[in-house]
This record gives C-alpha cells, sequence and structure tokens, in this order.
C-alpha cells in the first residue's frame, strides 16, 4: 500500500487543485474531499456544481460514474458476510478501484479459516484506511496549493500510472488478458457515451469475454486458483 | 474562492449518500442476495475490466477522441511504466519511471 501512496497522492492532489479552480469555498471542499471520497465523481460533479446544476442532476451524474461500485460490492459480499451490518457499511466506505485491485490480487478466493478471514479483514482496513488518509491530506494539500500548482503539469497522470500497474498485477491468466483487451476497446469505444456509462458497459463485455474464454480448449479450471502470496 | 452555499453542502452531502449506497449495495441485507452462479464466476474479470477501462482511455484519448499521433506524453510514460513493473516488479519505481518520461515530454516538449 505504502508504495501506491505517491500514485493516489499525486491524484488527490489534482483533485484538491481542481476543487479551488472550480470555485468552491475552504469549506466545501474540505468536506467534499474528507466524505465524498470518489475521485472520479468528484471531477465529474465539479463543472456541474460551478455551473449551478440542479442537484438531482449532479447525483444523478454522480451515481452512474459510481454503477462499477455496485459490481464491486457484489463481488466483494462473501468477504463481509460475517461482520455487523455497520462494519460492511464502513468497510465498504473504504474501498475505490486501486483498493479493490490490490485486496483481490492478494485474496483471490474468500477465506474459509480463522486466520484467513482475520487477515482479510485486518488487510480490508489497513489498506482502506491508509488510501482515505493519503487522498484526504492529498486533496486537501493541493487546494492549499492551488495558486502554485498549474492543472497543466498534468501530475495527476501518476495516478493512472499507479490504476495501470495495479492492472499488470491483476493479469495472472489468458483469460484475464482477454478481459482486459476487451475492456480496453470497448471504453475507448464507447467513450462518447455519456456519465462515464463506457465503463460500466466495458466491465461487462470483459465478464461476458472472459467467461467465453473459459470455455475456449486449454481455458477450464485454470482460472483464477492462484494463492495471493505476491505482496504488492 | 468564494462564500459557502448550503445547496452546494447538501449537494455534497448527497455524494456522499451516493458513495456510501453504490460502494456497499450488496453489503447491506443480512442474508446475500443469490446471484446466478456464471455471473459470480464472471466476478473474477471485474477487477482488471474495471481498471482497464478507467486506464487506457485516460491514455489513449484526448478530447473525447483516440489520438491519432504518437507524440503523446502519457503513451511513452505508460509504456515506460508498464515495462519496468514487467520486469522490475515495484510500484513506486513504476510511479517514478513513468513520470521521469511523462514530465519532461509534457512541460518540455508540450507532448
Amino acid at each position: 500500500m505504502a508504495l501506491v501512496t505517491p500514485g493516489l497522492a499525486a491524484w488527490g492532489l489534482m483533485t484538491g487543485v481542481a476543487m479551488v479552480k472550480s470555485g468552491m469555498s475552504a469549506v466545501e471542499l474540505t468536506l467534499m474531499a474528507l466524505f465524498v471520497y470518489a475521485g472520479s465523481s468528484q471531477l465529474a460533479a465539479l463543472p456541474l456544481i460551478a455551473a449551478g446544476a440542479p442537484m438531482w442532476v449532479i447525483l444523478a451524474t454522480s451515481t452512474c460514474v459510481n454503477l462499477r461500485f455496485i459490481v464491486f460490492s457484489a463481488h466483494l459480499r462473501p468477504y463481509v458476510a460475517h461482520l455487523p451490518a455497520w462494519q460492511r457499511v464502513f468497510r465498504g466506505y473504504l474501498f475505490a478501484d486501486l483498493s479493490y485491485g490490490l485486496f483481490i490480487r492478494r485474496f483471490p478466493q474468500p477465506a474459509t479459516s480463522a486466520e484467513g478471514i482475520a487477515a482479510q479483514d485486518a488487510y480490508w482496513l489497513g489498506n482502506g484506511v491508509s488510501c482515505w488518509l493519503v487522498w484526504a491530506t492529498s486533496s486537501l494539500v493541493g487546494a492549499a496549493l492551488a495558486a502554485t500548482i498549474p492543472v497543466s503539469w498534468g501530475l495527476g497522470f501518476a495516478g493512472v500510472l499507479a490504476l495501470l500497474a495495479t492492472m499488470i498485477m491483476l493479469a495472472t491468466t489468458w483469460q484475464r488478458l482477454v478481459a482486459a483487451a476487451i475492456a480496453s476497446v470497448v471504453a475507448i469505444a464507447a467513450f462518447a457515451l455519456p456519465l462515464k456509462l463506457n465503463i460500466l458497459v466495458a466491465i461487462a463485455a470483459a465478464i461476458a469475454a472472459g467467461l467465453a474464454a473459459e470455455r475456449l480448449p486449454g481455458g477450464v479450471g485454470i482460472a483464477d486458483e492462484e494463492p495471493g502470496e505476491e505482496h504488492p | 474562492m468564494s462564500g459557502t452555499d448550503l445547496a452546494t453542502v447538501a449537494t455534497i452531502a448527497g455524494m456522499t449518500v451516493v458513495t456510501v449506497l453504490t460502494r456497499t449495495l450488496f453489503f447491506l441485507p443480512d442474508e446475500p442476495w443469490p446471484l446466478p452462479r456464471w455471473l459470480e464466476a464472471g466476478f473474477r474479470y471485474a477487477p482488471i475490466a474495471a481498471l482497464a477501462a478507467v486506464v487506457l482511455p485516460e491514455i489513449l484519448i484526448a478530447d473525447g477522441h483516440l489520438i491519432t499521433t504518437w507524440r503523446d506524453a502519457r503513451v511513452f510514460a505508460a509504456v515506460v511504466a508498464a515495462m519496468w513493473f514487467l520486469f522490475r516488479r515495484g510500484l513506486l519505481g513504476t510511479i517514478v519511471a513513468g513520470m521521469l518520461v511523462y514530465l519532461p515530454l509534457h512541460l518540455g516538449l508540450g507532448w
């Protein structure tokens, strides 16, 4: 986790800068950095807030940009099923793209033993809380430095590189490579869709492609059984 | 900075609810919602697909369209970062190597 910090921090920094540039007050941007905790949804909402769009339009946009998280929550449900409801909600709030990728790399299957479950819980909490702290801190630092860091420097690209490395880390079977290739092509081809819906369409297409690839000769039963022993 | 606007604060509260609801929708019920087995099997492709769908457009799209030039700092930085990660494995090195390619090309040459 400590190793992806620069990527996440650079991304938070630029989100902080963007919040100031869109004219938010110190109170507003602090609340947003601390609570909303969803970079892509924040960046999508900022121009709408600046333009004075109706609240329902902003919330609908935010929901669409976040739809992929619903897929993640369906996938991760078995990992939190043993926890009380408020703990499940708290843990869910903490995960985003980067923590999801790192977590699944480490724990491809839900643990069945007590120690396994304890290790999963500890990793989820540690990873999630650190990501939140890095995000909140870097967003506020970005807001404070907004006058000195031009958006045109493109420092936020470090966040893309962190996600890129996490993606390569997950490419452990050829079926997953197929899924990643299909997701990339579909996300680019459908880029013109509003509200980042291209991401959702790409995930659906990639799941279909990955399942189809498993049915090909040589593809049966080899997907995804490796233990997550490698420490990111 | 402008003054704080109550409507904006309400919007931020609403966005927080959206974050929580989308991230925890399937965590909320005490009993699991039954999902078809094929879909549960398909979830193993969701993480890499989501990352690919977020990352590749960030590298290959400019102004809403697929880039047609090779003179784009993001492409070189992504290739170097990917190579670094494949051969050297460290996340930190990957980010540093990628940015060391990206910043000179982007700021120096304007790519």
